[in-house]
């Protein structure tokens, strides 16, 4: 009984986690119309910056929140700069687009074992969030339920953003018809500087905030990126609802799979993206066929 | 004897005699990786440069065709017997491929293959009552056709050069057919092909089963090579390499992906006892070429060359006609 | 027998029917006009004739055969050729080998992965026989990239032509041509000999009508008018058509 509460816990924590990974994704695949390979690696950035900052750079050991918007705030940077440099000579032509961000993520996974070696680098969990928590007889650690909490914060603030500030609509806009969105006055050049910062910052955030979970070693960006590829196949590209719902699917799956199907447990991962990229490629709520 | 000739007369003559002029056991070898790796080039650009189709799973069918030579090998079966079963999965394998991801070209399509590869590595991975998970399986011995063992760096370098050679002979004389005519035909106008009377995904289906023949002979050349394989050869990075050795020598060419298996290999070998962030550089390098030469090494350089030389001539004559340099 | 009988065809695309109950019938050797304000679905029609869109309602013959449920690909080689309105051909390629890539779409060599297409001298000799016919054999080894608009359209007539067609559709074979462009052209229109049927979608009236032997009126996806070229153009509905009043 405890061991499926537990992994039903684990699994929703997965998902929240996947959320904050695969949001950025699923908005960047919606408005630019490519899967941005460099997310896994962004998202291993920012646990690398976020875990510098946290155990201390140059004396300064930062408060692990302070440490995540940091990091978050250094990523998006970065992913500003490589769509303006980068993606940005290549208007128009996505598959080159997608060239480039996987040529990236062999540079930003190579700099990370530069910077950060080999060994992996264990975050601790904050300050206040280290304990458990009981519910009825079971029980549970905090920082696993803060990760659900911090979740739901973030997808009711992206919520917010798309769906009542101007710039949600005109990303809304660029997702459903880039053409006519030029046409209204909308500029989608900027937009798309917008939303791959946003996209990159989440998935820094993601990374960090799941520091304490994952720990934080080479590797960690092959490991996300094709989690975010199922998510957003699963829920659909340039949908928000599709996101969350397709990470807790996919949360519970990659448990679930883990624990009772160890040896087809990428299989069953994997299973569900190709039937849906087959079957229906616009995905549970997607705006559009990739 | 026109300079195409000569050239290719000198670099046959330089493939030949490699072992008597190559520094050492370990430059041979590294000769050898390059001529199977760009086997797989090859194998890869007949979908990606002659079909117009980007495959980001191809990792996963050179892996297969790997696996199954050595598990067949495992479980005491003869070098013939390996062999042949490679191929068929291989192939087996690929058209597999083919029905699922030729319902989408374009993204889609990468979307696809990409996720068929992870599947694939992930039962390497996992199905370890099968492949040994992250032990992976070793293979003892190279074949002896004909009494000649390959255990020697020499003789597994002719052996390799000889498919190479085979390899190139084929893919040149596929280039130059009608079917590669209708391929590239599918590749560039599909709509086009279709209303004149071509079965553009029969075609396409075709193109990838050539592709999976020259995969899976990579994969066994590999495997023989190593005498070990294990899930890493079917990774996400392993796909994306093989990619890199396409688009960075040109896609769409016969010396292009030989020159990008040479270039990949190199770093990869040669250069990573210089410089240890090697894969840094292979991104970096992948990136400039999309960007600043998406044609790739081998066209844009001979773009250049022709610039350079219409430049240097133009002063003392009058300026070049129209038409083909 | 008719050439091309088209019956009941309907297609709607969402909500919005862009055919309605479309009937036309034309005759072996005839010269029919499909003329329509913009939005008409003209060339939907076509698309439905030749099958790359299927209809939700309906049939087509092709000499008696029904091809309704045939595939897009095989129509060609029924007998059925198209050219189309914005000109995709094989820019990379040269004009002679754009032609080969037309007759090969027919012939079994197509699947041939061994032989060298260069060395095909009855493929190369029917390809220059195609250009001749349009006027284009001095341009054979040009690469498209390089031709004129003009001389694209003409390839691309030639390629039709190259596979022996029964029945020609044309969509708006004029566009976006010189007045000389046009005039040539219209001369290689013209010539074409009785035994291929033409039916052609086309704006430019100067040119068309002089062309058209039966004329074809559609509107919002339906056939208002049909009959003879003095007919239509009489016909006050064709004004109304074009005019709204």
């Amino acid at each position: 009984m405890n061991f499926w509460l537990v992994l039903t816990v684990n699994s929703v924590t997965f998902g929240g986690l996947l959320f904050l990974l695969s949001a950025g994704f699923s908005l960047i695949f919606g408005l630019m119309r490519i899967p941005n390979l460099t997310h896994g690696s962004l998202f291993m950035l920012g646990a690398y910056v976020g875990a510098t900052f946290v155990v201390g750079l140059l004396g300064f050991q930062l408060n692990f929140w302070l440490a995540a918007i940091l990091a978050t705030l250094a990523v998006a940077a970065f992913g500003a700069l490589a769509e303006r440099l980068l993606l940005r000579r290549l208007p128009g032509d996505q598959l080159a687009q997608v060239l480039v961000t996987l040529g990236l993520s062999f540079m930003a996974a190579d700099f990370c074992l530069l910077v950060w070696g080999g060994d992996p680098l264990n975050v601790a969990t904050p300050a206040g969030l280290g304990g458990f928590v009981r519910v009825g007889p079971a029980v549970f650690p905090m920082y696993r339920l803060a990760i659900i909490v911090i979740a739901t914060v973030v997808a009711l603030g992206l919520w917010l953003l798309l769906d009542r500030t101007r710039l949600g609509a005109m990303i809304r806009a660029g997702v459903d018809d880039p053409d006519m969105a030029r046409v209204v006055g909308i500029r989608v050049s900027q937009l798309f500087t917008i939303v791959f910062a946003l996209g990159a910052g989440l998935a820094a955030f993601a990374g960090i905030i799941g520091g304490p979970i994952l720990s934080v070693y080479p590797g960690l960006d092959q490991d996300m990126l094709p989690l975010a590829l199922v998510v957003v196949i699963l829920g659909g590209s340039g949908s928000l609802l599709g996101s969350f719902v397709g990470s807790i699917i996919i949360g519970f799956i990659y448990n679930f799979g883990q624990a009772l199907l160890p040896e087809l447990a990428y299989f069953v991962l994997f299973m569900p993206m190709l039937l849906v990229l087959l079957l229906r490629p616009q995905g549970l709520f997607g705006r559009h066929v990739p | 004897m026109s300079a195409r000739l000569i050239a290719l007369g000198i670099a046959f003559v330089a493939l030949v005699s490699v072992p008597y002029w190559m520094p050492g056991d370990y430059y041979i070898n590294v000769a050898s990786q390059i001529l199977f790796y760009a086997i797989f080039a090859l194998g890869l650009n007949v979908l990606v440069g002659y079909a117009g189709l980007v495959s980001l799973g191809h990792a996963g069918l050179f892996g297969i065709a790997a696996y199954a030579t050595a598990y067949m090998l495992q479980i005491g079966y003869g070098h013939s017997a390996a062999i042949v079963v490679a191929l068929i999965v291989g192939i087996a394998s690929m058209a597999v491929f083919a029905v699922l991801s030729l319902r989408s070209t374009g993204i889609g399509f990468i979307m696809i293959t990409l996720a068929l590869g992870e599947i694939l590595w992930g039962l390497a991975y996992r199905w370890i009552s099968l492949t040994g998970g992250d032990n992976g399986i070793n293979v003892r011995l190279r074949p002896a056709p004909f009494g000649f063992s390959l255990t020697s760096p020499n003789t597994f370098y002719y052996t390799t050069l000889v498919i190479f050679l085979l390899s190139v002979a084929a893919m040149t004389v596929f280039v130059r057919s009608p079917f590669g005519a209708s391929l590239m035909g599918t590749r560039d106008q599909p709509r086009r092909m279709n209303a004149l009377g071509y079965h553009v995904w029969m075609i396409r289906f075709y193109a990838c089963l050539v592709s999976g023949l020259l995969t899976a002979v990579s994969g066994i050349l590999f495997v023989y090579y190593t005498q070990f394989i294990s899930p890493q050869t079917l990774a996400l990075t392993s796909s994306a390499e093989v990619l890199l050795m396409v688009i960075s020598g040109g896609a769409g060419t016969l010396l292009g992906p030989m020159v990008g298996a040479a270039l990949v290999v190199v770093v990869k070998t040669v250069v990573s006892g210089f410089l240890e962030r090697w894969n840094f550089l292979l991104g970096a390098i992948f990136v400039a070429i999309v960007i600043l030469m998406p044609e790739g090494l081998v066209p844009g350089s001979a773009r250049l060359w022709r610039l350079a030389w219409r430049k240097m001539n133009a002063p003392a004559k009058a300026p070049a006609p129209e038409g083909k340099p | 027998m008719s050439a091309l009988t088209v019956t009941g065809l309907c297609k709607a695309f969402g909500g919005l029917r862009v055919t309605s109950n479309v009937d036309l019938n034309v005759e072996p050797g005839e010269r029919r006009l499909i003329i329509g304000p913009n939005g008409a679905g003209k060339t939907t029609l076509f698309n439905l004739i030749t099958g790359e869109i299927s209809p939700d309602k309906g049939s087509i013959h092709l000499f008696g055969q029904d091809i309704t449920k045939t595939p897009s690909r095989r129509r060609p080689h029924l007998g059925m050729a198209r050219t189309y309105q914005i000109i995709t051909l094989f820019a990379r390629d040269t004009i002679i080998h754009n032609v080969s890539l037309a007759l090969l779409g027919l012939s079994p060599a197509r699947w041939n992965p061994l032989i060298d297409i260069k060395h095909q001298g009855h493929l190369i000799e029917h390809g220059r026989a195609a250009l001749e016919r349009v006027g284009l054999a001095h341009l054979a080894e040009r690469p498209l990239a390089q031709t004129s608009y003009g001389e694209r359209r003409r390839v691309e007539i030639a390629m039709a032509l190259a596979q022996n067609p029964k029945v020609l559709l044309l969509d708006e074979p004029f566009a976006g041509l010189s007045i000389d462009e046009r005039a040539d052209v219209k001369q290689l229109l013209l010539a074409i000999p009785r035994d291929v049927t033409i039916v052609m979608i086309e704006h430019n009236m100067d040119v068309a009508l002089e062309f058209a032997e039966r004329i074809t009126l559609l509107h919002f996806g339906e056939v208002i008018l049909e009959g003879t070229r003095a007919e239509v153009v009489a016909d006050p509905r064709t004004r109304e058509v074009y005019l709204g009043h």
